[in-house]
């Protein structure tokens, strides 16, 4: 198995032990999109734990902020703080809060929670790169449920007109957002034709394809003076049977038995 | 006060090559020469004021200096929650100017009367709230507001107002600027009502009632020592707005008032009701319709000041 695969495994693990002691919800998202997130901090992110505002550093947002526990795991993982922050996630006195906060903890580009926030900022942080000749990337992780909001093709529309190729888009297409599938909430497809003819590269791909995964971010930009988008299809509450495809748990927390169960699915030490 | 400003942007860019404009399509005429001047610190985003203050973030996240230009509600309103989260909460240097504070496009309608801003975007934590009162002031905040850290907002008039100051006026972000001292009554007044304000102040002037006059452009943060130094010296404050009296300047200064511990003062709030405009006309008329005339203020004045 390869090393990020483990990651991700390991990701879903600390997901579970930290919403079930915190009796917080979205774990579907955190588990849908862990194999992105592993394969991104695993080899495509060029970041430095160690130095965290490293000004080369690829930009990393995490513009679906509801999936924080995912992104909390991973920088501890990786060593951006220790691990045992996460303990008191979600709880009074924490550092970590339930989407995505940057005070005080190294390694988180922006804070979020609001949807349809990430992509806009990204676009500046990535004209900033082009107009002062820097190198650096911005990736940005949304959720398909986000792609409801306006405020998302405002700054897509601006991406590809301004050929931002150093911008990647990844949208977590779990087919599930907050009242039910996405199909009959609000339907996004066609979809990968919506980003192309925003000026997009956009590639549609397995999410849960640690091969596919990797090889198709190593083709960054998919094409020269466009930006790339990922269209992952994934599976809420990917890795536990009983959360996968359901709508309930963007909102329940595992109790003690269904964390056992759930940690028993994902291999992991209770 | 739209000229001074960009003359005064323009000046602080040729030194400090961070401050980059941002604009929503609006500017024709005004932009222009510092698009020419610095064209890769130029950025029409398009009719998108969300991504506007979105892309504005990214970019003083990434070390610039932003100022981001529209006029009406366009920059604030329609992209509230956008200035909240991403460019206050991240103490971004993003600074928001509008165009066409209170009545400024009287006959354009409801939709573009500027009159609420100052109280919605003063309850923002991390934000520094501006209404210039004259061009000196304008020029001062413009110059200021760059050096302030974090996100700020900087309410302009749409015409060229006169000059109020004397020259070589020197602003002072966070404090009010006395224009006249006086011993009945202080006037404090926030953005380019300041020339109605000192016309008001030399009637009374005329009819033996000696008013000071304190020009507040900062109304946030406010400047408690001056408020509490007219409360102190005269028996009497009235504030002169034009904008809501919900949450403006005299909902600032009489949260000041209402919390000190010194001398009870008559007071009253001047600026405009809750309330849609329902007439059609220009800046004028419908100052005149709400009371902002000069006549009409020196009317409430006099009726304060019976009180006192």
């Amino acid at each position: 198995m390869s090393e990020n695969i483990l990651l991700a495994q390991k990701i879903r693990q600390t997901v579970l032990e930290m919403t079930h002691r915190a009796g917080s919800s979205h774990v579907g998202t955190s588990l849908s999109m862990a194999d992105l997130l592993a394969a991104l901090y695993g080899g495509v992110l060029n970041v430095r734990p160690e130095e965290p505002e490293w000004e080369e550093r690829d930009r990393f947002i995490l513009s679906k902020g509801h999936g924080c526990a995912g992104l909390y795991a991973i920088l501890a993982e990786k060593g951006f703080f220790p691990k045992d922050w996460l303990e008191d996630f979600y709880q009074n006195g924490a550092r970590l809060a339930g989407h995505v906060t940057n005070h005080g903890v190294p390694g988180i580009e922006l804070s979020t929670g609001s949807l349809g926030h990430g992509l806009s900022v990204a676009c500046g942080m990535a004209l900033a790169a082009k107009r002062n000749h820097e190198n650096y990337r911005v990736f940005v992780m949304m959720s398909d449920g986000e792609c409801d909001e306006g405020s998302i093709w405002e700054a897509a529309m601006f991406a590809g007109f301004h050929k931002l190729d150093n911008l990647v888009v990844i949208v977590d297409y779990n087919k599930i957002q907050s009242l039910g599938a996405v199909k009959d909430v609000l339907n996004l497809e066609p979809f990968q034709s919506k980003w192309d003819a925003f000026g997009w590269n956009a590639k549609e791909i397995d999410g849960h394809d640690m091969e596919k995964v990797e090889s198709t971010f190593a083709q960054i930009p998919f094409q020269q003076d466009k930006p790339s988008c990922i269209i992952a299809h994934t599976v809420k509450g990917k890795g536990v049977s009983f959360m996968e495809n359901e709508l309930l748990w963007h909102y329940r927390s595992p109790d003690k038995e269904e964390y056992k169960a759930a940690m028993q699915e994902l291999g992991g030490v209770q | 006060m739209k000229t001074t400003f960009f003359h005064a942007l323009l000046e602080e860019a040729e030194k400090d090559e961070r401050i980059f404009l941002v604009v929503g399509d609006i500017g024709f005429g005004a932009i222009e020469p510092f698009r020419e001047r610095f064209p890769d610190r130029f950025l029409n985003v398009g009719v998108a004021e969300q991504n506007m203050i979105g892309i504005a973030t990214g970019l003083a996240l990434s070390g610039k200096i932003v100022f981001v230009y529209s006029i009406s509600n366009f920059p604030t309103l329609r992209c509230l929650e956008q200035i909240r989260n991403d460019a206050c909460y991240h103490k971004a240097n993003v600074k928001v100017v509008a165009v066409g504070g209170g009545f400024s496009y009287g006959a354009l309608g409801p939709s573009h009367h500027v009159t609420e801003d100052i109280s919605i975007l003063r309850s923002l934590p991390n934000m520094t709230v501006v209404a210039p009162g004259d061009p000196l002031e304008a020029e001062g905040a413009t110059k200021a507001l760059i050096q302030q850290e974090g996100a700020c907002y900087l309410r302009l008039p749409r015409a060229e107002e006169p000059q109020v100051h004397p020259d070589g006026f020197q602003f002072e972000l966070g404090k009010a600027a006395q224009v006249q001292d006086g011993e009945d009554l202080t006037l404090i007044s926030t953005g380019a009502v300041l020339a109605l304000a000192a016309e008001v102040t030399q009637a009374l002037k005329e009819s033996g009632v000696k008013a000071r006059l304190l020009s507040m452009p900062t109304v946030k943060p406010i400047d408690e020592e001056a408020i509490l130094k007219a409360a102190s010296d005269t028996p009497a404050i009235v504030t002169l707005e034009e904008h809501s009296i919900i949450g403006g300047l005299g909902s600032a200064v009489s949260e000041i008032l209402a919390e000190s511990s010194g001398k009870k003062v008559a007071f009253q709030r001047l600026g405009l009701p809750s309330e849609f405009s329902s007439k059609v006309g220009d800046q004028d008329y419908l100052k005149e319709h709400y009371g902002l005339s000069k006549d009409k203020i020196l009317e409430s004045i006099k009726g304060l000041l019976k009180l006192v």
